[in-house]
């Protein structure tokens, strides 16, 4: 059989950098291929070449589509022969209909005047392929996530897609929408769609890939057949990070102290709908030393849990108690609870944790500006000896600490926020999702800076997604559902199947 | 960013040339101002520069870097004020019902100014801050109200003249300590011992960073730098002595300068401001009290703008109707053009008062021309836009 599309021997450089170096792809016609690799090993890069982002002649190599020598110079061009790329920032106008965004750019128009029948005619043709139900005359804004991305995939179907490339498709979605899509994936793949899938979630690739390529460091390290036999996800990793990773989730000397931290009947409303209670009557306590999980699904109230005990960022009407060290303490603000040995890390680094635009030592300083400064005049030189210091316990990489920290990889990032957090040396952390987004080499790496914070007899709350993540990393374990405590379970007794029981029963 | 130069991932010693390629960005504007200055010092045949024109240059523009001092904080914040010149009619015409028709003294009338200043910056901030009503329609109302009040106080009618002691506060100078006064010794000595400590500071600033094993611009660059700001300092300082000494006003707005140079740079609540307005959210989350710095950015630049409302009040001497129309404009034109971003969270103070002195020589040296109003305000349009674009630019170029 023909390749659909083959990619030879791709070489593409930058300033100071081959991001690409003699990079082979081949796609079969009606297979999903999954991409795999490290953030910033070239995945990205080579689609950007592939859909014409950088056209033909920025970079070495030639691209086989359908047997015949493509040279894409714009988007326009390789969207024209049915190479359609979705981004992980999906690129929907909120504020237009299902409908104007399907056809956006791609209007069913006569003399440049809409034909709004046809419109959305067509409109619920694509939306029934792709399982939405969804009116198409719904503002994009309103619906979830999940349906948006159901929405840009059926506007690549508008398009007559032929080769679909999906970057972290399901990087912001909750499990069952994220199992929706791949299920779509499959019913596409029926009807002779092609796919090219870049995901960090090695379960899913597995589900649902035909064959996965590797990418490391811009080359292809390697192609699996995942059709002879499943592929194992040791495979896998071994091939992204180039060593073996014997262990996922460093080791850990657990010694769980004191109580630190109590919560006592903490309840919220939601800031708009006045009659929505979001967290019921939750109690909790974290020790010293302890790693304790919170599971849930998305939108058990995790997050506003987390926000609305830290400083009331989140939520109306909260009542409850915060103890510290047996003590009640005031969280009543983000000052307050920051004062009472409280930090949080945000789920949304780059919009909730850290000023892209200012370089890192001064992201790093923001939260205890007091730590360097006297009588409210800052000492820079302080400053950068601080950000130093975090800059190699982090092990942050980078040229320096005037570094604007939007330069930075995901994990670098997550390094710069959790520096901020230390340097104001809480004696509890809440982690929300510490290693959403970030690849497999980083993940590790936070994972062994949440082990020295409880060494140093720091408590820690780690709220996440990936189940298999909290059991391996926490000595406790609380589910959260529909904005309640539901249960609580000791690492020795947890397992998915049984968190997820506990969601079930309730 | 701050003072302190991005090291990236360039080695220390480059050539001043290559350095200064790099860091267009921050010495770009300097060097506009140094072109434009030499440009109409030669098409106006030396008139620019002459004693008399100098301190002129200082006077006409002394209130709009003044005001121009705080609206950097405001749009750092993320926020405008399009009020300021309604403003400071508005504070002018109090300070002239205050002095000339109940006849308070001077030393009266000008901190209760200042409070009433700070009281309309409240008003405003308040909604702004607290209500998150989007700045530029509470200003823009502001800018009505504030403009309405001013007719209303004056009656549609000139109030003055004012007293020798209030006029000072613009036209007066400082006389000659040392009896000389042609040249003024006193002007002559104080801009040498600015000049001499400016260096100072840069100095061990630079010694104090080099000690830490901070990265800085190269030596050459630095010597160059601070040679071409004191040697510039020096010569309007005698230029000024020769002409009537030191304005007042130049006194003031100096301390000003300085004064918000640290602000902004070297202490908590100016680091505090920049981060809301580089991202809010995150800011919120870190403890910082966004609300409240947002409402005091918008009291001081109630504080300021009534200062500027009497500087102005002092040099007409009298208060009318229609000063200060369209001062709003130019003092937001001079911050944009000194670097800041309409985003918010960048900007700093050297840049503004840069800014504002490159539309105030342009305004000048243009009216000595003799080139009509008409054209003026097209050239001073473009230039603005120009000076975006080229910051616009070069951020892209960095990329």
């Amino acid at each position: 059989m023909q390749p659909l599309l083959e990619m030879r021997s791709i070489t593409k450089t930058f300033p100071g950098v081959k991001a690409l170096d003699t990079v082979n792809l081949t796609v079969m016609p009606g297979e999903i291929h999954a991409l795999v690799g490290e953030n910033g090993a070239g995945k990205s890069t080579l689609m950007k070449v592939l859909s014409g982002v950088y056209p033909a002649g920025s970079y070495e190599g030639e691209i086989h589509y359908d047997g015949k020598l493509a040279e894409f110079r714009t988007i326009r061009d390789s969207e024209s022969v049915g190479i359609i790329i979705i981004h992980q920032e999906l690129a929907l106008v909120p504020l237009l209909s299902i409908a104007e965004n399907l056809f956006l750019g791609n209007e069913r128009a006569g003399g440049g005047v809409i034909d709004w029948h046809e419109t959305f005619a067509q409109t619920e043709k694509h939306l029934a392929r792709v399982g939405l139900n969804e009116p198409p005359s719904r503002l994009v804004g309103k619906i979830g996530v999940g349906k948006q991305q159901l929405v840009e995939i059926a506007k690549a179907l508008a398009k007559d897609v032929r080769l679909l490339i999906l970057d972290e498709p399901t990087a912001a979605l909750q499990e069952n929408d994220s199992q929706k899509l791949l299920d779509l994936l499959l019913e596409l793949k029926l009807h002779g769609v092609t796919s090219i899938i870049i995901s960090h979630k090695l379960n899913e690739v597995r589900r649902v890939a035909d064959r996965v390529t590797v990418i490391r460091d811009g080359t292809a390290v390697s192609t699996m057949d995942a059709r002879a036999e499943p592929i194992s996800e040791e495979r896998i990793i071994r091939d992204m990070v180039g060593r073996d990773m014997a262990h996922r989730y460093p080791e850990r000397e657990r010694k769980v102290g004191p109580v630190l931290m109590e919560v006592k009947g903490w309840n919220a409303w939601h800031p708009e709908q006045t009659e929505r209670q979001v967290i019921k009557d939750v109690n909790f306590n974290v020790r010293a030393g302890e790693i304790v999980g919170i599971a849930g699904l998305m939108g058990s109230g995790r997050t506003e849990l987390a926000m609305s005990i830290f400083g009331r960022s989140y939520g109306r009407n909260i009542s409850g108690s915060v103890l510290m060290n047996g003590k009640p303490v005031d969280v009543s603000s983000v000052k307050s609870a920051v004062g009472s040995g409280l930090a949080y890390v945000t789920e949304d680094r780059k919009e909730l944790g850290l000023i892209l635009e200012e370089p890192i030592l001064r992201n790093i300083s923001l939260a205890n500006l007091e730590g360097i400064s006297s009588g409210g005049v800052l000492n820079k030189a302080e400053e950068q000896q601080v950000a130093e210091r975090y800059r190699k316990a982090m092990r942050i990489r980078t040229p320096g600490v005037y570094q604007r920290v939007v330069n930075l990889s995901g994990g670098n990032q997550q390094k710069v926020v959790l520096s901020k957090w230390l340097f104001a040396d809480p004696q509890v952390l809440i982690l929300d999702e510490p290693t959403r987004g970030i690849d497999v080499g980083a993940k590790f790496e936070i994972y062994g800076i949440m082990n020295d914070l409880v060494a140093q007899g720091r408590g820690v709350v780690m709220i996440s997604s990936e189940m298999p993540e909290l059991l391996g990393m926490c000595d406790r374990i609380y589910v959260m559902n529909e904005g309640r405590l539901v249960g609580e379970l000791a690492a020795a007794e947890a397992s998915q199947e049984r968190i997820m029981a506990h969601i079930l029963r309730n | 960013m701050a003072n302190t130069t991005e090291p990236g991932t360039a080695p220390a010693r480059k050539g001043v040339l290559a350095y200064l390629g790099s860091h267009l960005r921050e010495y770009g504007m300097l060097l506009a101002l140094l072109a434009i200055m030499i440009f109409f010092q030669i098409v106006t045949g030396g008139t620019l520069l002459k004693p008399v024109n100098i301190t002129n240059l200082f006077l006409q523009n002394s209130y709009i870097i003044i005001m121009a001092l705080g609206m950097l904080l405001v749009i750092v914040a993320g926020h405008i004020d399009l009020s300021v010149g309604s403003v400071a009619a508005f504070v002018g015409a109090i300070s002239a019902v205050l002095t000339v028709n109940v006849g308070l003294p001077v030393i009266v009338v000008i901190p209760l100014c200042i409070v009433a200043g700070m009281l309309i910056g409240a008003a405003q901030g308040y909604w702004i801050a607290y209500w998150r009503i989007p700045s530029f329609i509470v200003t823009l109302a502001g800018m009505l109200v504030f403009r309405g009040l001013t007719l209303w106080l004056l009656g549609g009618q000139n109030i003055g003249p004012f007293p020798k002691s209030f006029q000072s506060l613009s036209t007066g100078f400082i006389p000659d300590l040392f009896g000389v006064d042609k040249p003024n010794v006193t002007a002559i000595v104080l801009v040498a011992a600015a000049a001499a400590a400016l260096v100072w500071l840069a100095v061990r600033a630079r010694q104090r960073n080099a000690a830490y094993g901070i990265q800085q611009e190269p030596t050459a660059m630095f010597w160059i730098r601070n040679a071409v700001i004191a040697g510039a300092l020096v010569f309007v300082g005698v230029q000024l002595a020769y002409f009537r000494g030191l304005p007042n006003v130049l006194i003031i707005m100096s301390i000003l300068i300085v004064a918000y140079a640290f602000f902004t740079e070297s202490t908590v609540m100016g680091r505090r401001i920049y981060a809301i307005g580089g991202n809010l959210k995150a800011s919120r989350l870190s403890g910082i009290n966004a609300d409240r710095l947002t409402f005091l950015a918008f009291v001081n630049m109630g504080a300021l703008a009534a200062l500027a409302g009497m500087i102005v009040t002092a040099r007409l001497n009298s208060a009318t109707p229609k000063a200060g129309v369209g001062f709003e404009l130019d003092v937001i034109a001079a911050v944009f053009i000194g670097g800041a971003s309409m985003s918010g969270g960048v900007g700093k103070i050297v840049g503004v008062v840069v800014g504002a002195f490159i539309m105030g020589v342009m305004n000048n040296g243009m009216s000595i021309m003799g080139i009509g109003i008409d054209y003026q305000q097209v050239i001073k349009g473009l230039v603005l836009l120009a000076a975006v674009i080229f910051d616009v630019y070069n951020k892209s170029k960095q990329g």
